[in-house]
């Protein structure tokens, strides 16, 4: 299935994401954005249980997030493929204390892509997520969003460990500028 | 090569005049950490894990060993999920460096219970006493207020510190988070105790004094 090519989207994945969300009682939202996020982010911003801290940098919210989890609260990180490269070194904080790491990543790059710089990234986010010692989990189908996002989440927060989703270009639709 | 790269230095960043500053790194950390309290203490890799430790190896101290440049936002994390507590990051001024954009996501968020205090040495002290930028002109108080800091000063003499120490420490009734940089010598010392390196033990450790 391929949401969004006809601008209707057949399935609310973002629902389902921000469904699980609330399940785990996410309160800090941490991202750098992206046009794939954006609705999600709307959602977790009208909920007062949750608190969105823009980023002016992906790795700002690996330390955030471990703050959080000292402190007693649960996050998620969401951000676009590029901004899986910024984040390496810090990724040693997650995975030498086994904080829960819950990463929501729109793919650019992956498939469908009309901006060759988007590629480098793209390309290398699943090796280099599984080279950090990352779960990862993969959607391309609309429908599969909520119980990936769920399994995720358990493994995550429940590892504890570092889990994250990629959501696909095929879920998202592959930006084009109108063009 | 080499005597050209320290005139270029010399030109823009002052290699002595540090080793002069009147404060000395472990009786300021020494003070902050007095009586502590309940305070959440994170602390920048390097020098102030040594610092930290040297007062006491505590539970709710979170010494990073790694992560450079993450201590500001750990500590914004921690700070946001603890709101009734006061939440400390000292840290050092490499480390700060390498993640200012904290500081501007920490103004964007008004955390009213954060103070993050760098010992600044101007220079990465674990690498060979390399000379930082603060070690120019560079007012990194002055970009903590205009991130948006409610408080910001920077510290220079004994008397300045004993000043600024309540709003530092308590801090609960501040209007936003506060920053605060404190100009001291550079010395080498030696590391002393240090805080286990394991960080599934730092951070249960802090978990379980925290939350129970």
């Amino acid at each position: 299935m391929q949401a969004n090519q006809g601008g209707v989207d057949p399935v609310d994945w973002t629902g389902a994401i921000y469904s699980t969300l609330q399940d785990w009682q996410v309160a800090q939202v941490a991202y750098v954005p992206d046009a794939g996020h954006s609705e999600l982010i709307i959602r977790c911003d009208r909920d007062e249980n949750m608190r969105l801290v823009p980023l002016t940098t992906e790795e700002e919210g690996i330390a955030l997030l471990a703050g959080a989890w000292l402190g007693g609260q649960r996050g998620v990180l969401l951000m676009q493929s590029s901004g899986v490269g910024n984040c390496i070194n810090m990724l040693s904080l997650a995975r030498v204390c086994r904080f829960p790491l819950l990463t929501l990543v729109t793919m650019r790059g992956q498939w469908g892509e009309f901006n060759p710089w988007q590629v480098p990234m793209g390309q290398l986010t699943p090796k280099v997520l599984a080279d950090a010692d990352s779960l990862v989990f993969s959607v391309d189908d609309p429908a599969a969003m909520g119980q990936t996002v769920a399994g995720a989440a358990r493994m995550a927060f429940e590892g504890p460990a570092q889990a994250a989703v990629l959501i696909g270009q095929a879920v998202i639709g592959a930006k084009s500028f109108g063009r | 090569m080499g005597d050209t790269m320290d005139e270029k230095l010399n030109n823009t960043l002052d290699r002595d005049r540090a080793v002069d500053y009147a404060l000395r790194r472990r009786e300021v950390v020494a003070q902050l950490l007095a009586d502590r309290g309940d305070t959440l203490v994170v602390a920048g890799l390097g020098a102030p894990v040594w610092d930290c430790t040297a007062v006491e190896d505590h539970p709710l101290n979170f010494p990073l060993w790694g992560a450079m440049g993450g201590a500001a936002a750990m500590g914004l994390g921690l700070a946001m999920a603890q709101p009734d507590r006061r939440v400390l990051v000292i840290t050092g001024d490499g480390e700060m460096l390498m993640g200012l954009g904290a500081l501007t996501t920490i103004g964007a968020q008004q955390p009213d219970n954060l103070a993050i205090v760098v010992c600044d040495n101007e220079r990465y002290g674990e690498t060979g006493m390399q000379l930082t930028h603060t070690a120019g002109g560079l007012d990194l108080p002055a970009m903590a207020l205009a991130a948006g800091f409610a408080t910001a000063a920077g510290i220079r003499s004994d008397n300045e510190f004993k000043a600024a120490l309540p709003a530092i420490r308590e801090g609960r009734n501040a209007a936003g988070p506060g920053f605060w940089s404190i100009k001291i010598r550079a010395e080498n010392n030696a590391i002393g105790v240090m805080p286990p390196k394991d960080g599934v033990t730092l951070k249960d450790r802090f978990r379980a004094a925290l939350l129970g």
